[in-house]
């Protein structure tokens, strides 16, 4: 399971940013795909991006002029949300592959999660308000509206947007200032902490995974547990990255459906399923 | 309420339908040309210097 996941990781990544000639050339993709949203975070500035974040899209939308609700960007939402829940977290975001291969790195004693999590879990609800929402509606450079979460936050974008355009691209190098450090000194803490810590940056502090946590209850792909197979052996929640109880396994807001527990379990009583299956009394689990 | 808890497995299929309503939406107000623009030009703000 863990080679099928890093090998889809790995896939995903290297088809949605699978433009070469603009990290040789510092350019960025220009083709119709980019019409359309990839349902991970990837920074449409990466130059190898063949298609749209939908993050940076819900804020361009909220950065017209007047109001108008973000139909284009919330229908991707609830598309990828709806079947695939935080499954996108786990297995199709770059950046998520990004910090699960910095985890590996055998330094530090690991932590799956940091202290205080149960307030700072809520992080990434107050960012997606705060930043991606009322932010790019309300923030103003002059009399531009502020895509405030990719400005300010993002370490997606300064990771696959930023760096790998500024290597090659002299004219753009000699126009860094205070916000590219600022940008660039909190990727590089939220880099190094997810070598301590599994995932902070989609734990704590990313808008999309809020988005895609809110449909885990109902999405399509899901994890089933055999409520009458299981002998409570714990196998599940200690190998569970973001330390999720059986009970909470698949449809925590949480769960990026990573299929460790899964793949620990002796009885095989968890398992990948299609929807939410019934007992015979009609609930759920 | 039941009916909800009772059909909780199949609201995936409301939320694929809604978000196929807001994909035609937002293609009928001309929103896929707005991201389209943003996401072809190099975003300064993405990079850290706009």
């Amino acid at each position: 399971m863990k080679k099928t996941r890093l090998g889809v990781q790995l896939l995903f990544t290297i088809i949605t940013n699978g433009y070469m000639y603009g990290f040789l050339n510092g350019k960025i993709f220009k083709g119709s795909l980019k019409h359309v949203c990839v349902p991970g975070l990837n920074c449409y500035s990466c130059p190898g991006a063949v298609a749209s974040c939908p993050i940076g899209a819900l804020q361009a939308l909220l950065n017209q002029r007047g109001f108008q609700i973000p139909f284009g960007v919330l229908g991707f939402f609830f598309l990828f949300g709806s079947i695939f829940g935080r499954f996108v977290c786990g297995w199709l975001c770059p950046f998520g592959l990004v910090q699960d291969l910095l985890h590996k790195i055998p330094v530090f004693y690991k932590r799956k999660r940091l202290p205080f999590h149960h307030v700072l879990k809520y992080g990434k609800y107050a960012v997606l308000v705060l930043f991606a929402g009322i932010g790019s509606m309300f923030l103003f450079d002059g009399f531009a509206k502020v895509p405030a979460f990719c400005k300010y936050i993002c370490p997606s974008g300064t990771f696959f947007g930023a760096l790998p355009l500024l290597a090659v691209n002299e004219s753009l190098r000699s126009q860094i200032g205070g916000l590219f450090f600022w940008k660039a000194a909190f990727m590089l803490f939220i880099l190094i902490l997810s070598v301590k810590c599994f995932r902070p940056f989609c734990q704590y502090l990313c808008p999309l995974g809020a988005v895609y946590g809110l449909f885990n209850r109902f999405s399509l792909v899901q994890i089933q547990w055999e409520k009458d197979k299981c002998i409570s052996c714990g196998a599940c929640e200690r190998s569970c990255p973001v330390a999720l109880s059986k009970t909470e396994i698949s449809h925590s807001a949480e769960c990026i459906r990573c299929g460790r527990c899964v793949e620990a379990c002796p009885e095989k009583c968890l398992h990948f399923s299609p929807g939410r299956r019934l007992n015979k009394l009609g609930k759920s689990r | 309420m039941s009916f909800w808890r009772r059909n909780r497995q199949h609201f995936w299929i409301v939320g694929v339908a809604a978000g196929i309503l807001c994909l035609y939406l937002g293609a009928v107000n001309g929103q896929f040309s707005i991201i389209w623009k943003k996401a072809v030009m190099i975003c300064m703000e993405c990079i850290g210097i706009g």
